[in-house]
């Protein structure tokens, strides 16, 4: 063991001996990438199915605090990744992982995040094959900030988009709304409400899969990220030139999520989640793909929540269990809490 | 949160709405010769377009938005002075989030954050107490704003810092109060409002009493009334059934939770702390007669104002005209619609907002913009 630290240090950054330990002991030694030197040198025959594309991303990840109920910072990294492949129809293969972090951050924590990161990735079956740290100066950022790049294979025939969505199609969720988003805000503990709540962070690549498994027609798909449901259902709206037209009382929320919106004045239909995604199917299919998503942990609490429209394009509409109709828009920044 | 889904049971609202629609072809009112009900409370305002209620009742009903949002109805000069404290040397200065994005002059405290300001976000006066436990050598300001609901809680933050004796904490005071605007409307010979949804959480803390005077002098019904759909629906009816059979009383239908005296502990606190301002000055409706609360010179220390010399506490009000083409004044007065003012959707949005009925989610134009009230009709 040569890294005695208990923190992070500039000298960590320096390029020196210190960082080579930082490096080998927090980061290689646990995902263990193929590369070499200063890249990832990968066998190309994962990649050459025939008609496959490839798909790249790359997410930038902050959040406070780094640990919370359920995961933490290096869970969502790779997740978070994971997912937008996913989304796409691709089948995730390859991360990458760049660090900066904060002089002074415990390296006890920066373990536990390397670890989550692992463990996550290995039950995926993805490889983080190459990375980078950087250490600044105290303030200069907040703890640890992580971006990862993920690249997947989409396999020939499949192509999930908003511009494929037709009016009458299902819309379904894989489960509990705005989960992640109330956890946050109750780990922060800037209000004194303790709650049971979990982030509901997970990887949805076998969603995916389960979903075109049971629907040959599988029209798009989105995780609901930043923004919640609502703003990736907006986006949908418009890319599909269609309505949305969602039944209220079929929204999959917690009563704790629900109680804490309630109180604080948000909707949790613009809560960010991690492990959430919106599927389009046909309608004649939506029950063989709720059957397939309800085997799966992630997705057992999957719920059709209502259906594209014809009417409204661009927009999308709640009607409320009292039988009121109204537009769910898109945010203009986030949601501040109200006074009274 | 048992009780959520028991105020939004489908069954219960369709009887209400047929009740509200006897009662309204009882009374004649029609879509040309409406009853006007205002909902005080931008709380009310919200829920009514989040449900969609003022699309489900009796086209009888029109609903009046009153002044009842209190970042709404603050006005730009009180904005200016929240920055030009937060931007002194040394200073904290501590908000609710609904203010953040409120524009004044030289832009809204979400800006001036931007600009290098130290604005902090709170849920509590009490956490703005704890910034300064924590901080002694610095100066915490929190920006004290609302109506009854909020000022018990501050006054408790200055009763709390008295007794540890802190010496670098205040409040910029812009507590308000709900009866006296009500009484300007009330006394504005062209308001035509048939009765009143009063806002329920306020009197959680100072009863159903202090209403009186709107059925007595002015023979008004009100209603204060909880604010899940059920309740705002059983309201309406209760003002209807009150026009109905010609009486004007003061009713209490969220009595689960409003006693009809108040709260003691919190009036106790509110008159230890506060005294009354001879007027304060209201974005859109001008300066009303002691509708706003200072600090006791008791609690002088806690005074933003007299620490800081801005304000009320230096050479008087300052007015700021509001911007041109801004019609807040007179949508908060229920004279327009936010859908008749010149600005609404075309300068004035959510994005880019000219007053504050836009900006917080209260607002009556923010609530028509989210909820599509104006939009919904058009699409």
């Amino acid at each position: 063991m040569a890294l005695r630290d208990s923190h992070v240090t500039m000298a960590h950054g320096g390029g020196g001996r210190a960082m080579r330990d930082l490096i080998d002991e927090v980061f290689t030694s646990v995902f263990q990438p193929p590369g070499m030197e200063d890249q990832a040198r990968l066998m190309e025959a994962a990649l050459q199915a025939p008609g496959a594309r490839l798909a790249f991303t790359t997410d930038g990840y902050v959040v406070a605090p780094m640990e919370f109920p359920g995961g933490d910072i290096g869970k969502i990294a790779v997740c978070g990744t994971i997912n937008d492949l996913a989304v796409g129809g691709a089948r995730p293969l390859w991360l990458s992982a760049a660090f900066i972090i904060e002089e002074g951050t415990e390296i006890a924590l920066l373990r536990r995040i390397v670890a989550s990161m692992a463990r996550e990735a290995e039950a995926a079956g993805v490889r983080i094959v190459t990375g980078d740290t950087k250490v600044v100066e105290r303030g200069a950022a907040d703890g640890v900030f992580i971006t990862t790049s993920g690249i997947g294979v989409i396999p020939p025939g499949c192509d999930p988009g908003a511009t494929r969505i037709r009016a009458g199609d299902a819309i379904i969720v894989n489960g509990t709304l705005g989960d992640h988003g109330a956890a946050i805000m109750a780990a922060r503990g800037e209000f004194a409400l303790e709650t049971t709540l979990q982030t509901d962070s997970a990887s949805l690549h076998r969603v995916m899969d389960a979903a075109r498994a049971a629907t040959p027609d599988l029209r798009a798909a989105r995780d609901c990220t930043r923004g919640g449901l609502a703003s990736a259902l907006n986006e949908m709206a418009q890319d599909a030139g269609l309505g949305m037209l969602l039944q209220e009382a079929a929204l999959p929320l917690r009563p704790e999520v629900r109680g804490l919106c309630e109180i604080l004045g948000l909707d949790p239909l613009y809560l960010a989640n991690e492990g959430r995604l919106v599927l389009f199917v046909p309608e004649a299919q939506a029950q063989a793909v709720l059957d397939a998503l309800s085997g799966l942990p992630e997705s057992a609490g999957a719920v059709l929540i209502g259906m594209a429209t014809a009417e409204h394009p661009g927009q999308v509409r709640m009607q409320s269990a009292l039988g009121g109709t109204r537009i769910v828009d898109m945010l203009v920044g986030d949601q501040l809490p109200r006074i009274c | 949160m048992k009780h959520v889904t028991e105020f939004r049971d489908p069954a219960l609202a369709k009887a209400l709405l047929a009740e509200i629609a006897r009662l309204c072809d009882q009374i004649g009112a029609t879509r040309e010769k409406p009853v006007h009900i205002m909902e005080i409370c931008g709380g009310h305002t919200h829920a009514i377009f989040r449900f969609g209620l003022d699309k489900l009742v009796h086209e009888g009903i029109e609903f009046i938005h009153g002044p009842g949002c209190p970042v709404c109805v603050l006005p730009m000069s009180r904005v200016d002075e929240c920055i030009e404290i937060a931007e002194r040397e040394g200073v904290i200065f501590t908000t609710f989030g609904d203010a953040m994005r409120v524009p004044g002059t030289r832009g809204s405290l979400m800006q001036a954050k931007a600009r290098g300001a130290d604005i902090r976000m709170v849920y509590s006066p009490l956490d703005a107490l704890e910034i300064a436990r924590r901080n002694p050598e610095r100066e915490v300001v929190f920006f004290g704003l609302g109506f009854e609901t909020t000022t018990p809680s501050t006054a408790f933050a200055i009763q709390a810092a008295a007794r540890e004796g802190l010496k670098n904490f205040s409040v910029f005071c812009n507590h308000i109060t709900v009866p006296e605007p009500i009484r300007a409307l009330l006394g504005d010979p062209h308001m035509t409002l048939d009765g009143f949804i009063g806002p329920g959480h306020v009197s959680m803390v100072i009863g159903t009493h202090p209403y009186d005077f709107i059925a007595q002098e002015f023979g008004k019904p009100i209603v204060v009334a909880g604010f899940e759909p059920i309740d705002l629906l059983q309201s309406v009816a209760m003002v209807l059934r009150q026009v109905a059979e010609g009486r004007a009383e003061v009713e209490n239908q969220y009595a689960r939770v409003v006693p009809e005296h108040g709260n003691p502990a919190s009036l106790a606190a509110i008159a230890d702390v506060y005294e009354r301002r001879p007027s304060f000055e209201w974005r859109g409706l001008g300066e009303i007669d002691a509708s706003g609360l200072r600090i006791r010179p008791d609690y002088a220390g806690f005074d933003a104002e007299a620490k800081f010399g801005v304000g009320y506490g230096a050479a008087g009000p300052r007015h700021v005209p509001e911007p041109e083409g801004c019609a807040c004044g007179a949508v908060m007065t229920g004279r327009i619609k936010p859908t008749a003012c010149p600005q609404y959707g075309t300068g004035c949005t959510p994005e880019t907002p000219l007053g504050a009925l836009m900006v917080s989610s209260e607002g009556a134009c923010a609530a028509y913009w989210q909820y599509g009230g104006a939009r919904g009709a058009a699409a």
